[in-house]
């Protein structure tokens, strides 16, 4: 505590200085100006973001300037007689009147160039289809069949990491320092080739969200019932990272975004991992291979690629379960099964975690009409599978259900 | 008709007790009530931004839910807005414009009366979903569709909460444009009229033009939640856009409801203490009427991101930098006041020069938001947090307690104590901007706004941000000694209270007295 006490008191010091000065990346931990970013897109919009800032500088040296003196000046302990006749120039109005709007054309003109820019979506060689939901990110690559890389549809959902998640709860007792990237990492990231340009069509499921990367240049709002667009090229290599951007609800802050940027070789390979490449049909993305079981419950595609005759052990389920409950349910329903009364049910205790287990399941699958409760079909057989063993054996209940994947593809 | 001339005598008995205030017809009762008033939700509204600092203290969440926090933000904001500033506002009016153009009264006395009492009304309902199930409001004060739709059983009561507040502030608003238009002494033209007159009579007719634009979203939102309308359901052909944008039809005009008075109250401090008058009023008039004009076609550079045809963009940036020139000629004019005066600095003068150097400081980042494609990446980052709270904090509100300070010898008929309020300034000077300050840097660094929780490279700015809000939040609390100990007692002010005072209201005695003006004056 004490090192972060001095370091601000540095920061404190050094941070204006710094800014004055436009040495903005000298000091790393006190990142004090918006970032250049990677696409052609954000440079223009970082040079704008200079040009006005330093013209704000410059106007504000001159009047600040001339305050400062007549503040110093003409104080009446100095003997200052006020100059009573000094009421009205109309010669002073005009120049303070046209040198503004001067400033301002100048500076309208190289901004609508850039916007004009910004809205030029034509010619993509990647779409991708964003839709938002409380609070998740989902991406569909739209493919076709003479796409060079894209062949056929195929998407994810993109949830908050589980270590984040976990260190996030109130109370969790983990150092946020020691998290990588916390909040601002995902169990899935967005896959795009490096200089090619990436259209994004954006819409929401429920509430308004907005998709933000800042190196990435700008945002955009998702809009339930429309599509918004948006595109950038990256020109570099490398992972870039962000998060909603327009209040969406209680976990708004906890749906980050990262984008990562690949070569075409990569990026290609990365499609036909991920079902993409795959001519003809609808695609399904491979589950990860069982065995490392908790990292695998990512929520990141659906099951039907997965082997259903899989058994899986009690303790296999409810460590699955924990993590998967934790990605996909515990922001309603919370980490310790209270639920946020009226809206969100507590599931420790519930009417159906603790009964039928078919109503149980249906539930799962297929939500509660006219409630917040989703319909979770996307998920794995395996995950849900985990979940609904997890609720009905976690937090005090205790029906000592055991539930299979074939269990999950036989109510499905 | 002896009754008649019973009642009559009856109004000028000095009511006491209870009904002095519940029954109040005086003007300056009301006022005070809506000083009175507006300074509670001040300390109702800061206590929600000092849990909102507490937990931004450190990355994790160590105090609040999510939730709750949203709670917080939400709340914040219209204590803040309806609450504090608004009223405030109104409450320095109602004091002030009877004594500023000669009147003995508010043209609507009784209207007057029913305009105050709707606000603690207002604010009861909406601070009492605070124990709701499901808890207070939490979707944002911008109340945007589908989330609000959400809130549980908070909404109704944010919504005619928002409702009684408008009528409120219409009310109060249609008294002020009635007397400052028919009840000014004879000799008071409009253009001899004070500034704070002016940009009151200005700030009325938004009033009067944008609140029944919000009262029509607010009620679209009931009747979607309750009555099966699609206003802003894309599934029933209806659009949520729809809404940010009669939403931003309001909430523009509203940001210079805010701003416009202290505007007024900066234009009668710095002439008085640079014993000089006023430079440029004229222009000073034509600017305000400009910047409410403009303050109607620029709306939607609240919501550029939402994605709106090209020419749209662009017409609301070039309309949106527009107001940068009225804007400048104000702060030039103020500028010139200074310039060959004879200057003091008692405490409404500091309250006044900070107001020029930090809301010009929120006017640069104005303009720079006002730049579409920057604006792309400064949108709903706390760069937006900390350019509003500059225009609010040190505009808006520095702008009140300047007023106060000015004002409150001849309300109160003492001296205030000048040493602890200088010591008030300077605390609230220094740690508005230890806290407002470094939200530029998180914001441009990429920290969206409305979180309860942020990624650790934003740690370190948001400490200090912390630390400033906690002190200038502690200092408030020597500014309501400071009036305590004024109301109770202290030097005897003068009639005209400083030396370089000038108008109607320095010519009645200190306090003034309960009836003021009751012949007609001489205006010079």
């Amino acid at each position: 505590m004490r090192e972060r006490f001095r370091r601000i008191f540095q920061g404190a010091v050094y941070g204006p200085l710094f800014f004055l000065l436009g040495v903005s990346t000298a000091y790393a931990d006190w990142e004090l100006n918006m970032t250049r970013g990677v696409t052609p897109i954000s440079h223009d919009t970082f040079d704008l973001h200079m040009i006005i800032f330093w013209v704000c500088v410059a106007i504000a040296v001159v009047v600040f300037g001339v305050i400062i003196y007549s503040l110093y000046a003409f104080r009446l302990s100095r003997g200052a007689q006020p100059d009573i006749a000094m009421v009205h120039s109309t010669k002073a109005e005009i120049i303070w009147t046209l040198i503004p709007i001067g400033i301002l054309v100048a500076m309208a003109i190289p901004a609508a160039e850039t916007l004009i820019k910004i809205e030029d979506t034509r010619a993509p060689d990647v779409t991708i289809k964003v839709t938002s939901y409380q609070w998740k990110w989902h991406y569909e690559y739209l493919g076709d069949a003479n796409d060079p890389f894209v062949k056929s549809n195929f998407g994810f959902f993109s949830n908050i990491s589980p270590e984040s998640n976990r260190a996030r709860q109130l109370g969790s007792g983990i150092d946020v320092f020691q998290v990588d990237n916390y909040l601002r990492d995902v169990d899935k990231s967005v896959v795009v080739p490096v200089n090619r340009k990436v259209r994004l069509l954006l819409t929401s499921n429920d509430v308004l969200h907005a998709w933000w990367v800042p190196e990435l240049g700008g945002k955009r709002d998702t809009i339930p019932g429309f599509v918004n667009e948006m595109w950038f090229l990256a020109e570099e290599i490398g992972v870039y990272r962000g998060q909603c951007a327009e209040l969406c609800g209680r976990d708004h802050g906890f749906m980050p975004i990262v984008v990562e940027v690949q070569s075409e070789a990569d990026f290609a390979k990365w499609v036909g991992e991920n079902g993409g490449a795959v001519g003809g049909g609808p695609a399904e993305t491979p589950d990860v291979v069982e065995g490392t079981v908790a990292a695998a419950a990512t929520g990141g595609g659906a099951g039907s690629a997965e082997p259903v005759d899989m058994e899986l052990s009690f303790d296999d389920l409810m460590a699955r379960g924990e993590t998967a409950y934790l990605t996909n349910c515990s922001a309603c329903h919370q980490l310790n099964g209270q639920g946020l009364a009226p809206a969100f049910p507590a599931l420790a205790g519930g009417v159906i975690t603790t009964g039928a287990l078919d109503a149980h399941l249906d539930q799962v699958l297929n939500g509660k009409a006219g409630t917040a409760m989703a319909p979770f079909s996307y998920l794995s057989n395996t995950d849900i599978a985990a979940i609904v063993t997890y609720e009905r054996n976690a937090w005090g209940n205790s029906t000592g259900d055991i539930i299979q994947p074939s269990d999950v593809q036989a109510a499905r | 008709m002896s009754h008649t001339a019973d009642a009559h005598h009856d109004h000028h008995a000095a009511p006491s007790g209870f009904k002095r205030w519940l029954f109040a017809t005086n003007h300056k009762d009301i006022g005070t009530m809506y000083l009175v008033f507006a300074l509670v939700m001040f300390f109702v509204g800061g206590t929600m931004a000092m849990i909102i600092r507490a937990e931004l203290f450190q990355p994790g969440l160590q105090f609040v839910d999510p939730g709750f926090f949203n709670q917080m933000t939400t709340m914040h904001a219209l204590m803040m807005i309806f609450g504090g500033v608004m009223p405030a506002f109104v409450g320095l009016a109602n004091w002030m414009v009877p004594l500023m153009v000669g009147a003995p009264d508010m043209a609507l006395p009784r209207m007057n009366n029913w305009s105050f009492w709707l606000l603690p009304v207002a604010f009861s309902l909406l601070l009492s979903t605070l124990f709701f199930a499901g808890g207070a409001p939490a979707g944002g004060w911008t109340m945007y569709p589908p989330l609000v739709l959400q809130t549980g059983n908070a909404f109704p009561f944010l919504i005619f909460s928002v409702h009684l507040m408008g009528m409120s502030s219409i009310m109060g608003a249609i008294n002020i444009v009635v007397t400052i238009m028919n009840m000014r002494a004879p000799g008071m033209g409009l253009l001899k009229m004070p500034l704070f007159v002016w940009t009151w009579l200005i700030t009325a007719y938004l009033l009067i033009l944008a609140m029944p634009v919000l009262a029509g979203a607010v009620t679209m939102l009931l009747t979607d939640e309750y009555f099966g309308t699609s206003f802003f359901n894309a599934g029933g052909g209806g659009d949520p856009l729809m809404f940010q944008h009669v939403f931003w039809f309001f909430g523009h005009p509203e940001v210079y409801i805010m701003i416009l008075p202290a505007f007024g109250i900066v234009s009668q401090i710095i002439p008085t203490f640079a014993r000089k008058p006023l430079f440029g009023y004229e222009s000073m008039v034509y600017a305000t009427a400009s910047i409410a004009f403009l303050s109607f076609i620029v709306w939607a550079h609240h919501m550029f991101t939402v994605g709106m045809p090209l020419s749209g963009q662009l017409f609301f940036m070039f309309s949106t930098m527009l107001i940068a020139v009225p804007t400048g000629v104000k702060v030039f004019n103020w500028m010139a006041t200074m310039w060959r005066g004879s200057m003091t600095f008692e405490t409404p003068m500091l309250f006044a020069v900070a107001f020029v150097f930090l809301f010009s400081i929120g006017g640069f980042s104005g303009l720079m938001l006002g730049i579409t494609p920057a604006d792309f990446q400064y949108h709903d980052t706390y760069f937006v947090v900390a350019h509003f709270h500059y225009v609010l904090v040190p505009g808006a509100i520095f702008g009140i307690m300047g007023g106060v300070y000015f004002w409150m010898p001849k309300w109160t008929g003492h001296m205030y104590n000048e040493k602890l309020a200088k010591i008030h300034f300077w605390l609230s000077a220094i740690f508005v901007n230890v806290t407002f300050f470094p939200q530029h840097f998180v914001g441009l660094a990429g920290m969206p706004r409305r979180i309860p929780d942020y990624a650790t490279q934003f740690a370190d700015f948001n400490m200090v941000s912390s630390i400033g809000a906690f002190v200038f939040g502690v200092s408030q609390l020597l500014f309501v000694y400071i009036i305590w100990s004024c109301v109770r007692g202290g030097e005897k002010a003068t009639t005209a209270v400083w030396e370089g005072s000038h108008g109607l209201e320095w010519t009645v005695p200190s306090p003034a007295p309960h009836h003021t003006f009751e012949v007609a004056p001489e205006v010079p």
